[in-house]
C-alpha cells in the first residue's frame, strides 16, 4: 500500500491508529482520581508529542542515517516559528501558508548552514552546526530585535525581525492582507485552517472520564503522520540506501566513483525542512516564537529523544520524543505531599524514607532523572527503546533471529 | 590607545578561563582521544568546592552577647563561626576571608578523585565506541553533574566575594604612564590572570620537564609503542584525566568571585570551550591556550561601544564567527597538528 511493503504498511496504520485514537488512549485514569495526574490525554501535551516527534523523525533523517551529529537543529526550529509567525501577521492567520514558508525557509536555511557545515565530518561538524545555531540564537536574541522602523514609527518592525528576549507577537495592528487585523470582539484572530481554529476542542464525557478531541492536535498529528510516512519512503529509497553508505564507509564510497556531499546535503536540508515544520506547527498552536526555540538546550532535546528511542530506526524517534515530553509534564508535576500520599501504607519513619529517596528524582528535579535515563540508554543499550523492545521479544522466544538481525535498528556500525 | 589596553585587560579573565577549560579538555582529548563534553560541569563543580568550603568554614553556634540587646531588651544572640574559637576572632575572620583562595587546596583533591572516578567508572568503556557516542554520553553526564548540583545547592546563583584585599579596582593606567583613571582594572581579575598563567606553566613544565610528563607525551604521540615498552600509559591517562579535572576544577574556584556560581555555569562555558579548542587545533595545548586568550579578548573589543554601534550584537556572535572561519580555512586550527581528526 502506498508504495510500502507488508511491515511498513502494518507500521504505519500502527501509527496512524494510535496517534488518532491518543485522546482516548492516553487518558485512561477516571477524572478525578487519584491517578488523574498520569493522563496525557490533555490537548497541549498531546500537540507537544506529535510536533517534537516531527522534529525527530527529521533529526533522525540526518542522524540515523548518516551518522552525521548535528548539536545545531534547533536553529531550523526556531527559523520555522519566526517564519509561521510572519506570515501570521503579514497575510493571515490560515496556517497552512505559515506552515510553507516555515519549511521553505528552513530548508533554504538549511542549505545555506550545511553548505558550510558538510564541508567537516566527525566532531567538527557537530562544533560547526553548534556555532552556527548558537550565532543564530545571539541574532535572533539582539540584532536582529533592534528597532528597524526608525525612531518615529510604531510599524511592524518597530522590535525587530525577531522581537528579542520577548519574542515575536501578534498584535492587532498587523496588517494580515488575506485576514482580518482584529476580529469583531476586538481580539487578535486565532490560527485557523479554513476557518476551523486551532484551539477549538470537544470534550466527551463517558461516565469518569473526559476526553478532549482538539483540532490542533489533529491537524499535528495528520501532518506528523504525513512526515513519517515520508521517512519511510526516504528510508526505504535509494536515496536513504545511499545515506546508509555514507554512514558505514564514506572513503569507499568516494572510491567507487560517487560524491556523497550532495546526498549529504539534501539529508540536511530534509531535516532541516522537518525542523522548520515542526517550528512551524509550534507558532500555529501557540502563536508565539522567541530565542529561546534556537538555544542549544534545544538542540540537545532532540538529540536525547532521538538516541532514548532508538537512532536510526522508524519509530524510535516518535517513541523518544513522546517519553522526554510525558517525562517533562507529568513527572515534572509530582510534588512531596503526592509521594506522601502514595507511601501512606508504609509506617511513619519508612515513608519518610521512602520519599526523601525519591524526592530528587521528580519535580524540579525530573532533569535528573532524564540525564540518568539518557545514559543507561547510550551505556547499555545504544539502540534506544526500540532495541530495548526487541531484546524483551526475543528473551520470549517469539522473535526470528534472522529477521531482527536485518532490522535497520540493529545497525551499530560506527560513522567512521 | 588607552582603549585598546583596557579591552586587552578586559578580555583576560574570560579569556584565562577559556584557556584553562580548553587546556584541560584538550588535555583529555590528545592523551585519551576522548571528547569530554562533561569538562563544563568539572569547571562548576570546582566552583562549587569554593562555596562548600566558605560554608564550611562559617559553620556557627549561637552565644549569648550580654553587652548587646536586640529591640526588645534582651540579650542578643549572635552566631560565632567555630573558627573563631578556635583561632581567635582576628585570624578566623581572615580565614573567612579567604575562603575563595583557600578552597585550592581543598579542590585539588577532591578534583582528581572526581576525574578519576569519572575515567574509571564511565569514560574507559568509551574509548573503543565512536566519537558521537562518546559525546553523548558524557553530555548525559553532564546533565546529571548538574542536576545534582543543583538539587544541593539550588538554582539560584551564590555570591562568592573575594577577600577583601582583593576587592575593588585600581588604577592601571597610571602605573603603566597613561593619565590617571583611564585604565581602571578590578583587583581580582588581574589576581584570575595571573593564576591561570601559574597554573598553564605548571601543567606545560610539568608535561616538559618531568620523566612523567615526558612519559605522557610519548603516549600521546604513539599510545602503542609506549605501552609495548612496558609502561602501563593506561595509569598514567587516568591521572591525566584527573589533571585535567583538577585544571577545569581550579578555574572554577578562582572564577566565583567575577561570576557566582551557578548549576549552569559549566554549560555556558564548555559550548565557547569547544570552540576554542576547535580554533586553537583539536589535540594541541598550546594552540588551545593562545585561541583562548585570543578569543577571549577578541570578544571584549567586539564588545567595545563604537563597534557595536557599527555591527549590534557583534559581541555575541564574534567567537562563532571566527571558529566557522577558521574551521573552513584552516581545519586542523590554529597550531593543530596535521592529520589529527581532520577529514
Amino acid at each position: 500500500m502506498l508504495g510500502l511493503d507488508k511491515k511498513d504498511t502494518s507500521l504505519l496504520l500502527l501509527v496512524v491508529v494510535l496517534t488518532m485514537a491518543a485522546p482516548f488512549l492516553l487518558n485512561p485514569f477516571p477524572e478525578g482520581s487519584g491517578m488523574a495526574q498520569f493522563n496525557a490525554g490533555y490537548p497541549d501535551l498531546m500537540q507537544r508529542f506529535v510536533i517534537f516527534g516531527i522534529f525527530a523523525i527529521g533529526f533522525n533523517i540526518l542522524f540515523g542515517l548518516t551518522g552525521y551529529l548535528s548539536f545545531g537543529h534547533a536553529a531550523f526550529l526556531g527559523v520555522g516559528s519566526y517564519a509561521a509567525m510572519w506570515m501570521f501577521k503579514l497575510f493571515g492567520m490560515n496556517v497552512l501558508p505559515a506552515l510553507f514558508l516555515a519549511v521553505v525557509l528552513s530548508g533554504l536555511f538549511a542549505m545555506l548552514i550545511g553548505y558550510i557545515s558538510l564541508r567537516r565530518s566527525g566532531i567538527y561538524f557537530s562544533i560547526l552546526t553548534l556555532a552556527f545555531a548558537m550565532m543564530s540564537y545571539a541574532l535572533a536574541y539582539s540584532v536582529l530585535a533592534t528597532d528597524m522602523d526608525g525612531p518615529d514609527q510604531q510599524g511592524l518592525l518597530q522590535k525587530g525581525l525577531t522581537g528579542g528576549e520577548t519574542g515575536l507577537q501578534l498584535t492587532l495592528t498587523d496588517p494580515r492582507i488575506f485576514g482580518e487585523a482584529s476580529t469583531e470582539d476586538g481580539n487578535i484572530p486565532v490560527p485557523n485552517l479554513f476557518g476551523i481554529e486551532m484551539r477549538a476542542a470537544t470534550d466527551l464525557e463517558i461516565g469518569n472520564w473526559v476526553f478532549t478531541f482538539s483540532a490542533g492536535y489533529y491537524f499535528a498529528a495528520v501532518v506528523m503522520l504525513i512526515s513519517f510516512y515520508l521517512s519511510i519512503r526516504i528510508f526505504r529509497s535509494p536515496f536513504g540506501m545511499m545515506l546508509r553508505a555514507i554512514k558505514s564507509n564514506q572513503q569507499r564510497l568516494n572510491y567507487t566513483g560517487l560524491n556523497p556531499k550532495p546526498y549529504m546535503l539534501a539529508a540536511f536540508v530534509i531535516s532541516g525542512m522537518y525542523a522548520g515544520l515542526a517550528g512551524g506547527l509550534m507558532a500555529a498552536m501557540d502563536p508565539l516564537a522567541g530565542p529561546e526555540r534556537m538555544f542549544w538546550t534545544a538542540s540537545g532535546e532532540v538529540v536525547l529523544m532521538t538516541i532514548l528511542g532508538g537512532v536510526g530506526t522508524l519509530i524510535g524517534p516518535v517513541l523518544g520524543a513522546g517519553a522526554i515530553k510525558y517525562m517533562e509534564n507529568i513527572l515534572s508535576k509530582i510534588n512531596s505531599d503526592i509521594l506522601h500520599s502514595w507511601f501512606a501504607f508504609l509506617p511513619d519513619g519508612l515513608e519518610d524514607f521512602v520519599v526523601a529517596l525519591i524526592y530528587p528524582f521528580i519535580g524540579k528535579g525530573w532533569h535528573l532523572t532524564l540525564g540518568i535515563i539518557f545514559m543507561l540508554v547510550v551505556i547499555f543499550l545504544p539502540g534506544g527503546l526500540v532495541e530495548g523492545g526487541q531484546r524483551i521479544k526475543r528473551l520470549f522466544g517469539r522473535g526470528k533471529s534472522a529477521e531482527d538481525a536485518n532490522k535497520p535498528g540493529k545497525a551499530t556500525t560506527p560513522a567512521e | 590607545m588607552d582603549a585598546i589596553i583596557l579591552q586587552i585587560l578586559n578580555g583576560l579573565d574570560k579569556g584565562s578561563a577559556y584557556a584553562l577549560i580548553a587546556l584541560g579538555l584538550t588535555l583529555i582529548f590528545g592523551t585519551l582521544g576522548v571528547v569530554n563534553f562533561a569538562h563544563g560541569a568539572l569547571f562548576m563543580i570546582g566552583a562549587f568546592c569554593a562555596v562548600t568550603l566558605s560554608r564550611l568554614l562559617s559553620i556557627s553556634h549561637e552565644v549569648i552577647d550580654e553587652t548587646r540587646t536586640d529591640f526588645l531588651g534582651n540579650p542578643l544572640k549572635v552566631d560565632v563561626p567555630y573558627l573563631y574559637d578556635i583561632f581567635g576572632e582576628t585570624t578566623g575572620a581572615a580565614i573567612i576571608d579567604w575562603a575563595v583562595p583557600l578552597s585550592i587546596l581543598f579542590t585539588i583533591p577532591v578534583m582528581i578523585l572526581v576525574g578519576v572516578v569519572m575515567e574509571r567508572g564511565l569514560i574507559k568503556h568509551f574509548y573503543k565506541r565512536p566519537h558521537a557516542d562518546q559525546i553523548l554520553v558524557t553530555f548525559g553526564l553532564a546533565i546529571v553533574l548538574q542536576e545534582v548540583i543543583k538539587y544541593y545547592y539550588g538554582a539560584n546563583p551564590i555570591p562568592t566575594p573575594a577577600p577583601e584585599a582583593f576587592t575593588g579596582s585600581f588604577d592601571f593606567g597610571a602605573l603603566i604612564g597613561f593619565e590617571p583613571n583611564t585604565i581602571i582594572y578590578p583587583y581580582w581579575r588581574l589576581v584570575y590572570f595571573a593564576f591561570a598563567a601559574v597554573i598553564i606553566a605548571a601543567v606545560f613544565a610539568f608535561l616538559q620537564f618531568t620523566t612523567f610528563g615526558m612519559v605522557v607525551r610519548a603516549g600521546m604521540a604513539d599510545r602503542e609503542t609506549v605501552g609495548l615498552l612496558g609502561i602501563d600509559i593506561d595509569r598514567r591517562f587516568t591521572i591525566m584525566f584527573g589533571l585535567a579535572a583538577a585544571v577545569a576544577g581550579l578555574a572554577g574556584v578562582m572564577y566565583t568571585p567575577i561570576v557566582s556560581p551557578n548549576y549552569h555555569m559549566g554549560m555556558d562555558f564548555l559550548v565557547l570551550s569547544f570552540v576554542v579548542v576547535v580554533v586553537g587545533g583539536m589535540g594541541s595545548l598550546s594552540g588551545a591556550v593562545l585561541a583562548g586568550f585570543l578569543l577571549g579578548i577578541l570578544e571584549s573589543f567586539a564588545s567595545m561601544a563604537w563597534v557595536l554601534d557599527t555591527i549590534p550584537g557583534l559581541n555575541q556572535i564574534v567567537i562563532y564567527l571566527v571558529a566557522i572561519i577558521i574551521l573552513l580555512v584552516r581545519p586542523r586550527g590554529l597550531l593543530g597538528r596535521k592529520g589529527v581528526m581532520e577529514d
